[in-house]
């Protein structure tokens, strides 16, 4: 289990432990976030699992694939430069203390 | 305190679930689901399931999730009546039977995947996939499998057939019709897959009548497929699925292929509601009444009935999409394709990417992307808000989607 944290739209932090390998999105929407939609389930189709990455965590990130990138493209929230799609992040213990924001909609 | 009862564990009732504690309902909400896990993400079953080197279950909702909410939950469960005049479910668990009252009943009951006249579909080497159970064997039953042969040429049975390809295995598809996914999408684009299904080597027959199933010593051992023999050792029925409605059916609910519901997706008993596969709803804009199979009818149907439980009643409306993986080929629908539509193709930015936006008169239907995500998601939001850009726009490679201008032309 890893430790990350997600700020929902109002600003409430809330800290979830993840099952390493499982994804972001999963892990925030099991948790029953609001803010979070994640409506294909994780195959990078619909940009309802949009994040925005600290600072400091985007480089400490896999690269966006190409996939991930266009769908970015078409976020609903402004696409900025820690934008990631949740699905696409996978928890692992080097992520630990991971702290992403939730965009105020998505779609 | 009102007393809601959802009958159904899959992505609509999940969703109702999410969607009514969101909307701050401090009822009473239980959960009935006939299946052993709690509601997970169906789409991955007919492909990474199959294929990934751990198979996951992956919950739509955590198990702490419903404890926080307080829904009780019911797996294992089924309700094999509705008593509409004491407003009362009987549950069939384990331990016999009870009841369960309501105040207002939900049934997200689903679909039930069509089977072979005939074949049982615990026959050793048969396969159908609706729940994680179905993929679990499945992907037990692919490491022995030389030759899969997919009945089929629907979403389900395709994605399957490029799964096992990807696997290495030799596969065969059949269709009955003349081109695949012939009720789904156009002919160009079901041409497309065609083209790229056999270019990765699966052997697809289209107006393919399956004449016999062939079982040797109970186990599926090939068939005769248009009188010629196809010896095939895993037998993939993909032939699409019906509404489970039986349920609706014996409490006197109107039911015509799904349980009959209004814009709001109330059947004809005020007190209970009808979403998902399962429903029949009123075709916005239409006049008629339709189905959808989809996670996103699911998604946004229970959105629907929460509002309305939530005391803000509105007519369903969502723009219907739907996707589908199949080798490298990422399909995206945006709006539903039918026949009389005219297309105009969209060449995409990398080679293998196109759209073919379809057009009733000057009004865009519907749109089917082929690796071209910003096709997609821009033609929807447009969809959404009702505007069509003109073919000529469309075809204009000279100006991305996005920058087609919304207002003023």
């Amino acid at each position: 289990m890893t430790q990350i944290t997600v700020i929902e739209p109002n600003g409430h932090p809330v800290t979830l432990e993840v099952l390493d390998g499982s994804s972001l999105m999963q892990a925030a929407l099991s948790a029953g976030m609001a803010g979070i939609i994640g409506e294909c389930g994780g195959a990078a189709m619909c940009a309802t699992c949009h994040v925005y990455v600290e600072p400091d965590w985007i480089s400490r990130l896999p690269e966006i694939q190409d996939n991930e990138d266009e769908m970015l493209d078409c976020v609903s929230s402004e696409r900025q430069a820690g934008s990631r799609l949740g699905c696409q992040i996978k928890i692992a213990p080097e992520l630990a203390g991971l702290t992403v924001r939730l965009p105020a909609t998505q779609f | 305190m009102p007393k809601i009862v959802i009958v159904g564990g899959g992505h609509a009732a999940a969703q109702l679930c999410g969607a009514l504690k969101e909307g701050g309902f401090a009822g009473q909400l239980s959960l009935v689901s006939e299946e052993p896990h709690l509601p997970y993400s169906r789409p991955p079953l007919s492909k990474g399931l199959l294929k990934d080197a751990q198979p996951s279950l992956t919950l739509l909702r955590s198990e702490a999730f419903y404890a926080q909410a307080a829904i009780s939950v019911q797996l294992g469960a089924r309700v094999t009546a509705v008593n509409r005049v004491a407003q009362q479910i009987s549950v069939q668990t384990a331990s016999g039977v009870e009841t369960l009252g309501y105040d207002h009943l939900i049934l997200a009951t689903g679909a039930r995947p069509r089977r072979l006249a005939g074949l049982a579909a615990d026959t050793p080497g048969v396969h159908e996939i609706r729940t994680y159970d179905d993929a679990l064997r499945m992907r037990a039953a692919l490491p022995q499998a030389q030759h899969v042969l997919v009945v089929g040429g629907g979403f389900i049975g395709l994605e399957i057939a490029a799964t096992a390809r990807a696997l290495g295995k030799r596969v065969t598809v059949i269709e009955a019709a003349s081109r695949l996914l012939a009720r789904a999408v156009s002919e160009p684009l079901s041409q497309h897959i065609l083209t790229t299904h056999r270019e990765h080597g699966i052997d697809i027959q289209l107006q393919a009548q399956l004449n016999e199933v062939h079982l040797i010593e109970g186990r599926f051992g090939g068939a005769t497929v248009n009188g010629e023999r196809v010896a095939a050792d895993l037998l993939v029925v993909g032939i699409g699925a019906d509404p489970r409605c039986e349920l609706a059916q014996a409490a006197g609910l109107r039911c015509d292929n799904g349980i009959v519901v209004d814009a709001t997706l109330l059947t004809s008993d005020p007190h209970i509601s009808a979403l998902g596969d399962c429903a029949r709803f009123p075709r916005p804009g239409a006049g008629d009444w339709m189905r959808l199979e989809s996670v996103q009818n699911a998604h946004d149907q229970a959105k629907t009935v929460a509002h309305r439980l939530l005391g803000n009643p509105q007519a369903y409306a969502a723009l219907p999409w739907f996707w589908s993986d199949q080798a490298d080929l990422r399909l995206q629908m945006a709006g539903l394709w039918q026949p009389g539509l005219t297309p105009v193709r969209r060449g995409g930015v990398k080679p293998g990417s196109f759209s073919l936006f379809h057009y009733l008169g000057d009004q865009l239907r519907a749109v089917e992307s082929v690796n071209a995500p910003v096709d997609h998601m821009t033609s929807r939001k447009w969809m959404q808000a009702g505007f069509s850009p003109t073919p000529a726009q469309v075809g204009d490679l000279s100006l991305g989607v996005k920058d087609i201008p919304t207002v003023g032309g």
